[in-house]
């Protein structure tokens, strides 16, 4: 009997360079992964519930080969498509949604300027905006966390739960709550993190970073992710979509 | 035979290509365009949103929406509303105590849903009731939502044509109003145009019946 309810979705995440797919061990030593376009197609095909691009190209070339891209697979896939990398304003906003991205991704450009996030949610909806927070543990913040820029190589001076509470009451209607101390490593997703931004936000929370087998996924869910996220597990082939939504089922969780 | 053709109405509302490339994979000539005469023409309307209620019925009002609706109906040609382009059909809209009109076709108050986690988003189930045809042979099957209102109540006077009205149902929450089969008059609260196959199947279906 098919379970009824909002399900936990399970999201490929795609860092996409020069129209590439890349994806590195904390960020760092780039490997390529392939098309996104084609791999796009093949996770939907996998049953992805939701697909994240992460544009990381800062050059203007560079952009218009990430608009490309989403506009070449929102042709092709019909799930939602989130979008990300280099926002900054409006108007950026308003581009990706022009070339086919549902939501569209903030980090950096939310820290230097927060009342970007209160604009883009006024002029598009809190649904179109996803607050990406990338969190390390810091024992000098209040909640233990603190956010990190440049993929995790800077410290913005802001407690990261604090932090996902001011996105989601400036209107961003879901966090991407990426651990950087576990991105990478493979040993699970940080739960303490995923908790503590659970109990000070009400909008969905994607859990982000550590995922490396396909039982790491239910304790994320337990710890209060609405939705989970993974880059080189999916890519590499080592987990199947398929395969962690028949563990999460086995668990007891909801999925589509 | 011809492929009918389907306008999907710009109000400047979001993203509005993943709509047209679903409507012409379910067999429709599609037409993006905000032009009232079009939009008057079309075998079928597509009206899309995402967003507040009060912005969606604005930019509407701009495209003189309500009355190009009203009108389509008035001669029977099928209109196809899609998350907040099924909201601003029903009376009203009340978000954070502002309460805006809505286009008035639906009895009904557009609200916020009580969730402990909002928005709604993601793949839900759905209840349609007996003799559906939008709903036909997708039992069982999820779409993609997104969104923090919704009507709660579907109340419509036993006199009107709305009480001959096909309901379906989804929760969060709380039981609200997913979809509406109304004569001409459709209408989702899920995006089928991100639904993968279920809604690829939902829309080709509507895009058949034109």
């Amino acid at each position: 009997m098919t379970s009824t309810g909002l399900a936990v979705r399970v999201i490929p995440f795609l860092d996409v360079d020069a129209g590439r797919v890349v994806k590195g061990v904390n960020f760092t030593g780039l490997r390529d992964a392939g098309d996104p376009v084609e791999m796009a197609t093949v996770y939907d095909a996998e049953g992805a519930d939701e697909l994240t691009f992460l544009g990381v190209s800062a050059s203007a070339q560079g952009r218009e080969t990430t608009y490309d891209v989403v506009r070449r697979t929102a042709e092709q896939v019909f799930i939602p498509l989130t979008v990300g990398g280099g926002v900054r304003t409006v108007e950026d906003v308003d581009r990706l949604l022009r070339c086919g991205a549902d939501k569209v991704g903030i980090n950096t450009g939310a820290i230097e300027r927060p009342d970007v996030v209160t604009d883009i949610a006024t002029r598009f909806g809190s649904q179109v905006l996803v607050l990406s927070v990338d969190a390390r543990r810091a024992v000098d913040q209040p909640s233990g966390f603190e956010v990190t820029t440049h993929g995790g190589r800077r410290a913005a001076g802001l407690d990261a739960v604090a932090w996902a509470a001011e996105g989601a009451r400036r209107g961003a209607g879901e966090i991407l709550l990426n651990s950087m101390d576990a991105d990478g490593t493979g040993a699970g997703f940080d739960l303490e993190l995923v908790a503590a931004v659970r109990a000070a936000v009400d909008v969905p929370i994607v859990a982000s970073g550590g995922a490396g087998t396909v039982e790491d996924f239910a304790p994320a869910v337990a710890a209060g992710a609405d939705a989970v996220l993974a880059a080189s597990v999916f890519h590499f082939g080592r987990l199947r979509i398929g395969d962690v939504k028949d563990a999460l089922r086995t668990a007891g969780v909801t999925v589509r | 035979m011809t492929s009918p053709t389907v306008v999907v109405l710009d109000h400047g509302s979001g993203n509005l290509r993943s709509a047209e490339r679903a409507l012409a994979r379910a067999g429709a000539t599609v037409t993006v365009t905000a032009c009232y005469d079009d939009a008057l023409q079309a075998d079928g309307l597509v009206v899309p949103g995402v967003g507040a209620f009060a912005a969606c019925m604005a930019g509407m009002r701009q495209v003189r929406g309500p009355e190009l609706v009203g009108r389509r109906l008035a001669g029977g040609r099928p209109v196809l509303g899609i998350c907040v382009g099924m909201q601003v059909l029903f009376d009203s809209g009340d978000e954070h105590g502002v309460v805006t009109d809505g286009c008035g076709e639906w009895p009904g108050t557009v609200e916020r849903l009580a969730a402990d986690v909002l928005p709604h988003m993601g793949w839900n189930t759905v209840t349609s009731p007996e003799g559906s045809r939008l709903f036909a042979g997708l039992t069982g099957e999820r779409f993609y939502f997104v969104h923090s209102y919704a009507v709660r109540r579907w109340q419509p006077p036993p006199s009107e044509p709305t009480a001959a009205a096909l309901v379906t149902w989804a929760e969060h929450g709380e039981p609200f109003v997913a979809a509406v089969e109304n004569g001409p008059l459709s209408a989702t609260q899920f995006h089928p145009e991100k639904s993968g196959d279920a809604g690829a199947e939902l829309l080709r279906t509507w895009v058949t019946s034109l």
